[in-house]
Formats: C-alpha cells, sequence, structure tokens
C-alpha cells in the first residue's frame, strides 16, 4: 500500500500524527467517494473498527450469528466503502485482544459468529449455571449424532435423551421446554441443524452438526468424551477414530478465518 | 511490569465476559487455572494486576474489568463493564424504546426509595404511563425477566433492585444524573442504593458494611449524628478469602489487607 502522506488543509489532525504506524495513509488521489479510505483519518477508522468489536461481542452474547446486512446498518453506516478493512482489522483485534476467531459461516449470504481459539476445558465449568448445563446436553447430543454416522432422526434423538431422564415432553428443571430448546435455541445458535428428511409423509426431521459445532469442537474431542465417559480407548470405535483423526488431518480447511491475510470475501472456500 | 497480553488473560478475559460478573474466590480460581493451562506467570496475590493488564487492552472498546463490593453480601465481585454510551452497547441493542423508559423508571423508584427495591406491582404501574408506547402488564412482566437475567435488576420477593453488575457499570452515570437524590455510604463512600439510613441526620450506610461498622457495638449509635440507630444490625457474611476458592485453607494476611479498599 503507498505511504505517501499529503498534507491536508487545517493544521495537523491527530490522524495525522497517528498515520506513520498505520498504513492507511491517504494518497494523493482525491477521491469522489463519500467515505472512502482516503478520506477518512486513521483515528476514525480505528473508531470505527472499535465500534465494530464492540458491536460483533454484543451480539455474540446470546450466540445468534450475525449478518453482515446488519453490521453495515448498525455500525458501518457510510464508511461501506472500506467495509472489509474495517472488519479485517476488527478481526485481528478480536484475537490480539480476545482471543476470539470472527469466522465467515456462510460465504454466500456473508453470516459471522465468533468462536474461541482456545480450546474449550474444565475450568469453565466453575459456575454450574443453567448455561454450563445446556452445554452438557448439547454435547450429550453431538455425540449420539457423531456416533451414528453424523446425522440423527429426531425420534432417535428424543428416545436417547429419555433414556437420559431428559424428557423432551416433560418440563425440565433447568433446560425449561426441551423440545424448543433442542429445536429452536441450539438450531439459532448454530450448534445443531435440524431438517426435514426429503420425501417423508408425515414429515420427518433429523439433527446433524451445525455451523458453530463443527468450529468450537472436533470429531476427536468428542469421541475422547464419549471413551473418558465409558473408559475405554478412543480406538475402541476404528470406524469413528478413522473419521476423527482424518478430519483432525484436515483441520482449518472448512473455513476462512476472515482475520487472516486474504481471508475474507473473495478467497473465500465453499462449504460442501 | 509485563503489559503482554498472554492466552492466560485472553481465557480469563472470555470466561468473565461469558458470566458478566463473578464472584472474588471465583475470579481468584479462574485467574490460578488460566494460568496454569497457559504456563503463564502466576502469583495468588496478583489477580489485580492480571486485571489491569486485560484493562489496558480493553481500553479503545470502552469496556474495562472493575472490582466492587455486592451491597446484599458485602462480597467482592468482579465484573466486565461497558463505558460506552453508544447505540452499540448491550443495553440499547438489546431493548426497545419503551423498554428502556421503563427500565429507567424502575430504577427511578428503586433511587428514591429509602431501602432501595421497587415492587413488581409499583413497576407494572409504571408500565401503563410509559411516554414512548404503554406497555401491557404481560409484556412488562417479560421485560423484567429479561433485565434480571442480563444482570440489569435483581429480584427477591417480587421487590426489585439495581443487580450489582449493574450498579458496577454505572456508578458514575447515576451518580451525575440523580446528584440530589442518591446517597454515598457513610462507611465506604461509594454509591448505595440498598441502604439502612438515619432518620435523624439523613445518612445512609450499605446493609453490610452497616453490619461490619456495628458489630462490636452494644447500643448502634449513628457515626455522624451519635443518634441511636433504630434499624435491624444486618447479620455479616465471613469475609471472602484472598485465596482462589479451592486452595488449602491458610489465610494470610498482611497489615493492610484486612479492610477492603474500592
Ligand atoms: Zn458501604
Ligand atoms: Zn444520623
Amino acid at each position: 500500500m503507498a505511504q505517501k502522506r499529503r498534507s491536508k488543509g487545517p493544521g495537523p489532525s491527530q490522524g495525522e500524527l497517528l498515520a506513520a504506524e498505520e498504513d492507511l495513509a491517504p494518497t494523493q488521489s482525491a477521491s469522489q467517494a463519500p467515505r472512502s479510505l482516503e478520506r477518512l483519518s486513521p483515528a476514525q477508522v480505528d473508531q470505527k473498527v472499535s465500534e465494530l468489536v464492540q458491536y460483533l461481542l454484543v451480539k455474540d452474547q446470546k450466540k445468534i450469528p450475525i449478518k453482515r446486512a446488519d453490521i453495515l446498518k448498525n455500525v458501518i453506516k457510510d464508511y461501506r466503502g472500506i467495509y472489509s478493512e474495517i472488519i479485517k482489522r476488527a478481526g485481528r483485534t478480536l484475537q490480539q485482544v480476545f482471543g476470539l476467531q470472527l469466522v465467515e459461516i456462510d460465504p454466500r449470504n456473508h453470516v459471522y459468529i465468533l468462536v474461541s481459539n482456545l480450546p474449550r476445558l474444565a475450568v469453565e465449568n466453575l459456575k454450574q449455571d443453567d448455561c454450563t448445563a445446556k452445554l452438557g446436553l448439547l454435547t450429550v447430543i453431538l455425540s449420539f449424532l457423531f456416533m451414528k454416522g453424523n446425522a440423527a432422526k429426531e425420534s432417535a434423538v428424543w428416545e436417547m435423551l429419555r433414556r437420559l431422564r431428559v424428557d423432551p415432553g416433560v418440563r425440565h428443571e433447568v433446560f425449561g421446554d426441551v423440545k424448543k430448546l433442542v429445536t429452536e435455541e441450539f438450531v439459532r445458535q448454530k450448534y445443531l441443524e435440524y431438517n426435514r428428511v426429503p420425501h417423508t409423509d408425515p414429515p420427518e426431521f433429523e439433527f446433524l452438526w451445525g455451523a458453530r459445532a463443527v468450529k468450537e469442537t472436533s470429531k476427536m474431542q468428542v469421541l475422547r468424551f464419549i471413551a473418558k465417559i465409558q473408559n475405554k480407548d478412543p480406538r475402541a470405535w476404528s470406524t469413528q477414530y478413522t473419521e476423527a483423526a482424518a478430519e483432525e488431518a484436515a483441520v482449518g480447511g472448512l473455513f476462512e478465518d476472515v482475520s487472516t491475510p486474504g481471508g475474507a470475501s473473495q478467497g473465500a472456500r465453499r462449504r460442501t | 511490569m509485563a503489559t503482554q497480553m498472554t492466552d492466560g488473560h485472553r481465557r480469563f478475559l472470555q470466561v468473565l465476559m461469558s458470566h458478566g460478573i463473578m464472584e472474588g474466590s471465583v475470579a481468584r480460581t479462574l485467574h490460578r487455572d488460566c494460568c496454569e493451562i497457559h504456563k503463564v506467570y502466576y502469583a495468588h496475590d496478583k489477580l489485580d494486576d492480571f486485571i489491569n493488564v486485560v484493562n489496558i487492552h480493553l481500553q479503545p472498546f470502552f469496556m474495562q474489568i472493575r472490582k466492587g463490593m455486592s451491597e446484599d453480601d458485602g462480597r467482592t465481585y468482579y465484573a466486565l463493564v461497558n463505558l460506552a454510551e453508544t447505540e452499540i452497547t448491550k443495553m440499547a441493542s438489546d431493548y426497545t424504546e419503551n423498554e428502556l423508559e421503563l427500565f429507567r423508571k424502575t430504577m427511578d423508584v428503586i433511587i428514591i426509595s429509602e431501602s432501595g427495591f421497587a415492587s413488581s406491582t409499583d413497576i407494572l404501574n409504571l408500565a401503563d404511563q410509559l411516554k414512548t408506547k404503554k406497555m401491557k402488564k404481560k409484556e412488562a412482566e417479560q421485560v423484567l425477566q429479561n433485565l434480571v437475567q442480563d444482570k440489569w435488576l435483581s429480584e427477591r420477593d417480587g421487590e426489585y433492585t439495581l443487580h450489582t453488575r449493574c450498579i458496577m457499570e454505572m456508578e458514575q452515570y447515576i451518580l451525575s444524573n440523580y446528584q440530589d437524590l442518591v446517597r454515598k455510604c457513610n462507611i465506604c463512600h461509594s454509591l448505595a442504593i440498598q441502604s439502612q439510613v438515619c432518620e435523624t441526620c439523613g445518612i445512609g450506610m450499605h446493609l453490610p458494611c452497616a453490619g461490619k461498622y456495628f458489630k462490636a457495638q452494644m447500643e448502634p449509635h449513628c457515626p455522624h449524628c451519635n443518634e441511636f440507630w433504630p434499624h435491624e444490625i444486618p447479620e455479616i457474611n465471613r469475609p471472602d478469602s484472598e485465596l482462589p476458592s479451592s486452595a488449602p485453607r491458610e489465610r494470610r494476611r498482611t497489615p493492610s489487607s484486612g479492610t477492603r479498599r474500592h
């Protein structure tokens, strides 16, 4: 990027003082675009990046995927011209300060989630609140799906939960409406996918791992979890072990990490 | 002193972010575990330094980890607070305009009341008088539930007060917007929402602060005007240990660590 700097009209701005450390210095070409990079001081850009980081963190609290359209409408506004620069820098900051990765889970519709870079560990279960209990339930369901070949009919999942004394038809003390939690909340949060099985009448539904589950955990992690509970070696399930090991070897290929150079839009590999 | 963020700091921040607020001993355990997992320097009495490093990096986002006292039990808490007053902050983006008005009116009632509580009946009556858009009783009940869940309010037997997390985040806002109405604790000098108030001179004290102050007195008297203190003296909880919660319970006290500073 050009390092040329042009002295602007009324005195040195704070932005110019900061410009030295950023490769965002204004170039000589006077652009007509209302908010192109050239017309903005680095301080203004920093401010937008900081706003975007705050916005993403707030939205992520409820684990709801964030649409690009909403980011543009609520944060970027008339900074559209430098959207990709802002999101790239927000992604970098999220990593450096918060240990979070900004991931585009749907490159076609531009939907993002934040996932932790730090492996999830027992330490986070310090406070046995409703939230961690829900994650426990989710882990059980993800394990079940993996062991059943990565998908299972809805009825099979309910049957499995009933055996664990979590009846989807009965209001649960911690989970409340179990059916709603599993088919709506976990699905909205992208932990699970819930699809109609084609050509079924009456319609039948099945569950699969959602994009957030794929990113936040791995088949190997889940297999180790099961092995630990059953006090066996993960290799005891040879089919699943082979699959999990293959995934481990290919890790990182499924998603674009927005914060890495050349990530973001164009180069996005499509998820199949 | 090192000001570099490590994965230990990041993990601490992530966990605190997902909980919003954490009791002191829980935070100390988390501090120890985060340092152990990521093999970074750990000293049990250096939690505040550890947090300062995080705070330096949070500055550009108008966020901060604050230490404060719960008005309910007098214990130390750590909370991640948002200092920005923009439309992006959590509250503004999660609540509609009339929901925010209901919250502000509830806050008025809580702050004006002597005890620091507003009854659900009072709040539901407010819902009917909102300027932005009136709210049905059922809707208002749901909003109250959300406010409790998001740690803006806390509820006890149908009475609502400001959540410790909310007080920690909004202390400055409350002090400047309710200047003449709001009380500062006569003992610890921070904002007091739930308090006991002297019937003669009007000074107030946090319940835990009053509990500690009057503990040794046979006949409680107001520290300001010396009149008889007419309230029931609150019981005080055992003070929280300075060590992580699961560590062996040996107490170490330096001469100056006896009192809490805020
Ligand atoms: Zn006090
Ligand atoms: Zn008095």
